[in-house]
């Protein structure tokens, strides 16, 4: 019992952590940058959400829906301010590391002054309440409803990938950017594009948390980014069926841990991520991405 | 610089030395600025800790500056020295001063643990590290371990306070921390490391020993934590495990070496005595504003001084000398 209970939330959980660290790994894919801001943008999603539902009544699933456009047209900014004056330094990589770690400290701190240090949650009135039972067993409802809405998200992430004009190019980008350009893509606007639809993602998977973790607080970045971090490894950097697969294994692995052993459970992650990282560098799906 | 091609050695030696001369000069003026330190400002606590992250800048300089592993996760070593020191002094009943070689002993135990994270790289090497400070952190502080560690309660040093011998300690370690870089920076194993940064391959190949250098680089940064660790823990007196496994103390040690220049000796202590100090003034009071000021200047330096305020300067300095030469030219 126990155990088909772990693996139906793992599958559940997993497919929201999916939609929490795709952003990651698209940004990753296609300009090699680590977004250590991306927990940050999670967490703003979280207070948009909360902003949005006591400031216009907007239903959070609905604020999703408000907010994507925007946080495409944020990034693609935030792109265009911070990544061509870089793009040119020696060690693009580590300064690109610290550069996005900077700005999750901006970030962070913006939070705070602007909507206060402690925890903010939304009353479960606003989205289905009740448990629902699968198999003879409960199971809270938000789970349901960010799982409910991960999915069809993901599915329009994936067809923009893979069956749009937009996505073929931002797939021949993330294969090799120079050789993008040489046939007439303009890899900055697509970069700059990616760069907005990963904090889109970022935000929509925020709102969720808000549910998922119940509630949401400046300081909750950090720990988002490590596991975000750790399941785009596992499952493959730069490869988004990697980042899915990965993050319902990691869904069910974390459950199965909160049931036998919870004060053991936080580890998961992070023996996840270096496990990873020692063992298997490229991960579960990995064969063209880079060794680290 | 324009006659270096007559002088030949001896010119070179006469630079290296006047550099070193240079160097010993960034050691000794800190060390005697602190130990007059209580004369200008009255806050023991805040002084130690000061001397504490001096330290700890320097210990990211040699990680970082001279081999280029950036370690995230160096809060992991900090609060293994700061566990270490204590469970020895309360358990082992060492005295405290000695204790504090305990702490060091932690920090230099789990970098070697984490030798292997070694294989990998860049940014991947940065996140790994910190991956497994959060761990370190997690198992310490993890109730199932309140037999030794105390869990998530703490710990209390009250009953081995003793203010001169922690201000005497501190600084004595933010000495040894300083003279520990002055003499990788003019040595053979400096100029391996700066080697092995620049090229790991070539390095080899020049028959520079790139695992066991690396690895020693590691180990005093690691030394260097877990000695910090642990005197600010026996300064601290009751501490939590999020109050010295916190990620601000990496975040706090890189910001101010990156603020005031890697690879070199004056850098990272300038960056932490201006940026502590503001911290100090407006820090305590609304930490808030300060993690909004350093985030700026962390992006500000990144996309605009990369080389951090040292650089800076010399490159002011190179601008202005070519300018003169022109001029005389």
């Amino acid at each position: 019992m126990l155990v088909e209970y772990s693996i139906v939330a793992g599958v559940l959980l997993g497919l929201f952590y999916a939609l929490m660290a795709m952003g990651l790994n698209l940004v990753f894919g296609v300009q090699r940058i680590i977004n250590l801001a991306h927990g940050d943008m999670v967490m703003l999603g979280g207070f948009g959400a909360w902003e949005l539902y006591y400031g216009y009544h907007l239903n959070p699933v609905v604020a999703i829906v408000v907010m994507i456009p925007i946080t495409v047209a944020v990034g693609f900014g935030l792109y265009y301010l911070l990544i061509p004056r870089l793009k040119s330094a020696v060690d693009f990589e580590t300064l690109s590391l610290v550069l996005f770690f900077g700005v999750s400290q901006v970030v962070e701190a913006l939070a705070a002054l602007g909507f206060g240090n402690n925890e903010r949650s939304l009353p479960v009135s606003s989205i289905p309440s009740h448990p629902v039972n699968f198999l003879g067993q409960p199971y809270p409802a938000d789970w349901w409803v960010a799982a409910g809405v991960a999915l069809p998200l993901l599915a329009i992430f994936f067809l923009y990938l893979y069956r749009t004009r937009l996505g073929r190019e931002t797939r021949a980008v993330m294969a090799d950017e120079h050789e993008a350009v040489s046939v007439g893509i303009d890899a900055a606007r697509v970069s700059a594009i990616s760069f907005g639809v990963g904090l889109a993602l970022a935000a929509a998977a925020g709102v969720l948390a808000v549910f998922v973790f119940g509630g949401v607080d400046p300081s909750e970045g950090v720990g988002i980014t490590i596991t975000a971090f750790a399941i785009i490894v596992f499952g493959s950097l730069g490869s988004p069926l990697g980042t899915v697969v990965g993050s319902i294994l990691f869904g069910v692995a974390y459950q199965l841990a909160q049931v036998y052993t919870p004060s053991w459970s936080n580890l998961v992650p992070y023996v996840l991520v270096i496990g990873t990282m020692l063992l298997r560098p490229q991960g579960l799906f990995g064969r063209r991405t880079r060794i680290a | 610089m324009l006659d270096s091609k007559g002088g030949g050695k001896p010119l070179a030696g006469l630079l290296r030395r006047k550099t070193l001369l240079l160097d010993l000069l960034a050691v000794a003026i800190p060390v005697i600025g602190f130990s007059f330190g209580l004369n200008f400002y009255s806050n023991e606590l805040l002084l130690v800790y000061m001397m504490v992250y001096v330290a700890l800048a320097h210990g990211i300089n040699i990680s970082y500056g001279f081999t280029g592993y950036l370690p995230f996760g160096y809060f992991g070593f900090f609060g293994a020295g700061a566990y270490g020191a204590t469970l020895a002094i309360l358990d082992l009943h060492v005295p405290a001063l000695l204790g504090m070689l305990f702490g060091g002993v932690a920090g230099v135990l789990v970098g070697l643990l984490l030798l292997p994270l070694f294989r990998l790289r860049g940014a991947y090497f940065a996140i790994a590290t910190l991956a497994a400070g959060e761990a370190v952190a997690d198992i310490v502080a993890n109730p199932s371990l309140q037999s030794i560690t105390n869990g998530p309660y703490g710990e209390n040093l009250a009953s081995v306070y003793s203010s001169g011998q922690i201000y005497v300690a501190a600084l004595v370690f933010m000495a040894l921390a300083l003279l520990a870089v002055v003499l990788v920076k003019n040595s053979r194993f400096g100029l391996s490391l700066r080697a092995i940064k620049e090229s790991e391959y070539s390095a080899a190949m020049a028959g520079v020993n790139v695992v066991q250098l690396r690895s020693l680089a590691w180990v005093i940064a690691a030394a260097i934590a877990g000695v910090g660790g642990a005197i600010f823990g026996w300064a601290t007196t009751v501490f939590y495990p999020s109050a010295v496994f916190d990620s601000a103390i990496s975040v706090f040690a890189i910001v101010f070496a990156l603020f005031g220049g890697t690879g070199s000796v004056w850098g990272p202590t300038l960056g932490t005595v201006l940026l502590y100090g503001l911290y100090s003034a407006v820090g305590l009071s609304s930490p808030q504003y300060f993690q909004l000021i350093y985030g700026l200047a962390i992006v500000g330096l990144i996309l605009f001084a990369p080389r951090g305020l040292v650089g800076f300067g010399r490159a002011a300095v190179r601008r202005l000398s070519l300018r003169r030469a022109g001029a005389n030219g």
